[in-house]
């Protein structure tokens, strides 16, 4: 007992919110062991990982030792993998299928599943080849349409799901299929359309296009600007909430989040500038990341969608239209697709009939589930997008530097993608045992 | 407690089909009562909290809130009076924190931003005057016991400045010492001058929280009790109906004719 009321914080506020005239308020002070309050300083930290980690609150802890070892393993069999230009390739590659999961965080969030991102993404490059190539369509407004196009899709099959109650499970099924048949239909006989690579938003997607045009300093400004924003919101924040009284994060622990950001931006910088420079598609597929991120955390519409992933009844009676909310979800991963697929279209210059098939969906559910956003809904960051993509990304690219078959690549990933989904479900045992689920 | 009824129904009834739920039912609530609404199972208590919340619009009869006689058609309507109910199903996102629930579905916001630092410290402030103890109201609800999600459904209520707070059995399904939580919870919204409405099975409960016992007997009232005076007997007898009996009859036959 006695070192538990130890690592109670001081708590300002508890004694001047108390009223006077209430004698049952004041036992408030009196420390219940089950208290899940913080020690101070480095040792509190340890000991609040290692209950989060038996509660099953993993969070992004799998990522960080899956990363370890792939690395490992392919740096291991090709010392070509840790050079510069192979994580520069990486961080390229990611974003495209980055996009894809950052969209599939939304409807995870809600506990259901979107098959159908990958052959959107596909329909998407193809919308957009025809627009600009048969139809000599401005790029800029192409663009737009194609986007409009996604989340066209996404809000239709949300609408079947939400209006209709067909689980989204078959109609995104169904999607997977009928906007993969529409797009060979589009592509017709000539299986292919190439997009001029100097065309717009193609070339600024393709790989030679680069941040402030590789500028050594460009890399080092994103990392400048990602570290300094931290810090200026976490000081902030500690302002607003000492001025109100509840409890704040200590400078330590900020100074120890910002640090880590810091070494991770800069390092990632200096490889990058080391190889070529930071390719937009990173930056925007990065500057997704930051708006998603807002959105669902400091917005009502974010909380409505972590409310609906985490009690319909709930929400529902809480004013929140569960409908509204699903079917703007599933228009979101729409969108993200029809954007994924530009990436893609960047990539190769060209929609063909490959476009957004092969494992582009499995990969993309995958990096959702490993970064952490589970798949029962209501639990989840969009930060996992990227985790979970720099471990499928370094999978993928590791393989094709081992001249791997297509035939391994496919086993490994469906494994990876099991793995993923068998951490979730045994975390989210863990937690239910732990009384948190 | 005040004059005028902060809400009052006046020979309310109500049909489902060819089921009379309810049959000219009068209640009335003062600020800072405690109301016990108690009754068999199918008595029409659950009915009758319907309609005041919104959920079931009445038939006939009017409902009066501080003496004005008002509609409630809808939920909303209820909630815009200042009618706040706690079902019996607490309805929580087991997956969000207790500020969140507290606050679902009208976040403050602070530049089009939801202000978490001010709605926690009016969750801790809420909290602490209802003497309500968690460990932290950063937790997620699914951390909760039931007596602590209980009390949560009913802090969530109060958010809204309500003026009359109707529980359904909130007490069940609870251990002995949470039960005794929220009853305390119940006298502390006494304090706040807000009208309760409590529905409860729990005979206990309601001698040792309720100012007034309501009984509902197939959708009539079956007396109104204060319960200072009255007996646990007494009350049973009206839920069960048994003083309407061959006896009871009798005796009533014999007083009439001794007058």
């Amino acid at each position: 007992m006695s070192d538990i009321s130890k690592t109670v914080k001081p708590d300002p506020d508890q004694n001047t919110v108390a009223p006077a005239d209430d004698p049952t308020a004041a036992p408030v002070t009196v420390v219940d062991p089950r208290l899940l309050i913080r020690e101070e300083g480095l040792k509190g930290y340890v000991t609040e990982f290692k209950r989060k980690v038996k509660g099953g609150e993993l969070g992004s802890l799998p990522v960080f030792f899956g990363l370890i070892v792939i690395w490992t393993i392919f740096q291991l069999q090709n010392d070509r993998f840790l050079s510069a230009d192979n994580l520069s390739n990486i961080s390229y590659y990611m974003s495209a299928t980055g996009m894809l999961a950052i969209g599939l965080v939304f409807v995870l969030l809600l506990g259901e599943i979107d098959l159908s991102v990958g052959s959107v993404s596909g329909l998407a490059s193809t919308v957009f080849a025809v627009f600009v190539v048969t139809h000599g369509m401005n790029v800029w407004l192409a663009l737009v349409l194609t986007i409009i196009t996604g989340v066209g899709i996404g809000a239709l099959q949300g609408w079947f799901f939400a209006r209709i109650g067909v689980p989204a499970f078959v109609v995104t099924l169904a999607g997977f299929l009928g906007w993969n048949g529409l797009m060979l239909w589009l592509l017709g006989s000539s299986g292919t359309i190439n997009i001029p690579s100097d065309s717009g938003p193609v070339h600024l997607l393709g790989q030679s296009s680069f941040f402030m045009d590789q500028a050594v300093i460009g890399a080092y400004l994103l990392a400048g600007l990602g570290v300094a924003s931290l810090l200026i919101g976490s000081l902030m924040d500690q302002r607003r909430r000492r001025a109100a009284g509840v409890p704040f994060r200590p400078t330590s622990e900020i100074a120890l989040r910002v640090g880590a950001l810091a070494v991770a931006a800069f390092a990632a910088a200096a490889v990058l500038n080391n190889a070529s420079g930071v390719s937009n598609a990173l930056v925007i597929f990065l500057a997704s990341l930051v708006i998603v991120d807002f959105v669902l955390r400091r917005t009502t519409y974010g909380r409505k969608v972590f409310a609906v992933g985490g009690g319909i009844e709930a929400a529902r009676r809480a004013g929140i239209s569960v409908p509204m909310v699903r079917i703007t979800v599933f228009a979101i991963s729409g969108g993200f697709a029809a954007i994924g697929g530009m990436f893609f279209a960047g990539q190769t210059s060209s929609a063909s009939l490959t476009s957004g098939g092969g494992n582009i969906l499995m990969l993309a559910i995958a990096a959702t589930v490993i970064g952490g956003t589970s798949l029962f809904g209501g639990r989840g960051n969009v930060w996992s997008a990227l985790l979970g993509m720099l471990v499928i990304q370094s999978i993928q690219t590791g393989l094709d530097l081992l001249n791997m078959n297509t035939s391994i690549q496919y086993m490994i990933t469906g494994a990876v993608l099991l793995g993923a989904v068998v951490i979730d479900s045994v975390s989210r045992k863990s937690q239910k045992a732990a009384g948190r689920a | 407690m005040s004059a005028t009824p902060v809400l009052a129904l006046r020979g309310v009834s109500k049909r489902f089909g060819a089921v009379q739920a309810l049959t000219d039912v009068e209640l009335e609530v003062h600020a800072g009562e405690v109301v016990a609404l108690v009754g068999d199972n199918g008595a029409g208590k659950s009915t009758l909290v319907k309609t005041i919340a919104g959920v079931h619009p009445i038939d006939e009869g009017v409902i009066e809130w501080e003496g004005k006689p008002v509609s409630i058609n809808k939920p909303h309507d209820a909630q815009g009076l200042g009618v706040a109910t706690v079902y019996q199903d607490l309805a929580l996102c087991d997956n969000l924190d207790v500020v969140g629930n507290l606050y679902l579905g009208r976040e403050l916001l602070h530049r089009g931003v939801i202000d978490e630092v001010t709605m926690e410290k009016n969750s801790r402030e809420l909290l602490s005057t209802l003497s309500i103890r968690i460990p932290s109201v950063r937790i997620p609800i699914a951390s909760l016991s039931g007596g602590q999600r209980q009390v949560v459904a009913i802090a969530r209520a109060l958010i809204g400045e309500p003026k009359v707070v109707i529980l359904d059995e909130p007490t069940a399904a609870l251990g002995v010492e949470q039960t005794a939580q929220v009853l305390d919870l119940v006298e502390r919204l006494r304090e706040r001058n807000l009208g309760v409405i409590l529905i409860s099975h729990n005979m206990a409960d309601v001698k040792a929280v309720a100012d007034t016992v309501a009984v509902l007997r197939l959708g009539k009232n079956n007396g109104s009790f204060p319960v200072k005076d009255t007996s646990h007997e007494e009350i049973i007898a009206a839920i069960t109906g048994a003083t309407d009996n061959a006896v009871t009859r009798r005796a009533g036959r014999t007083t009439e004719a001794a007058k």
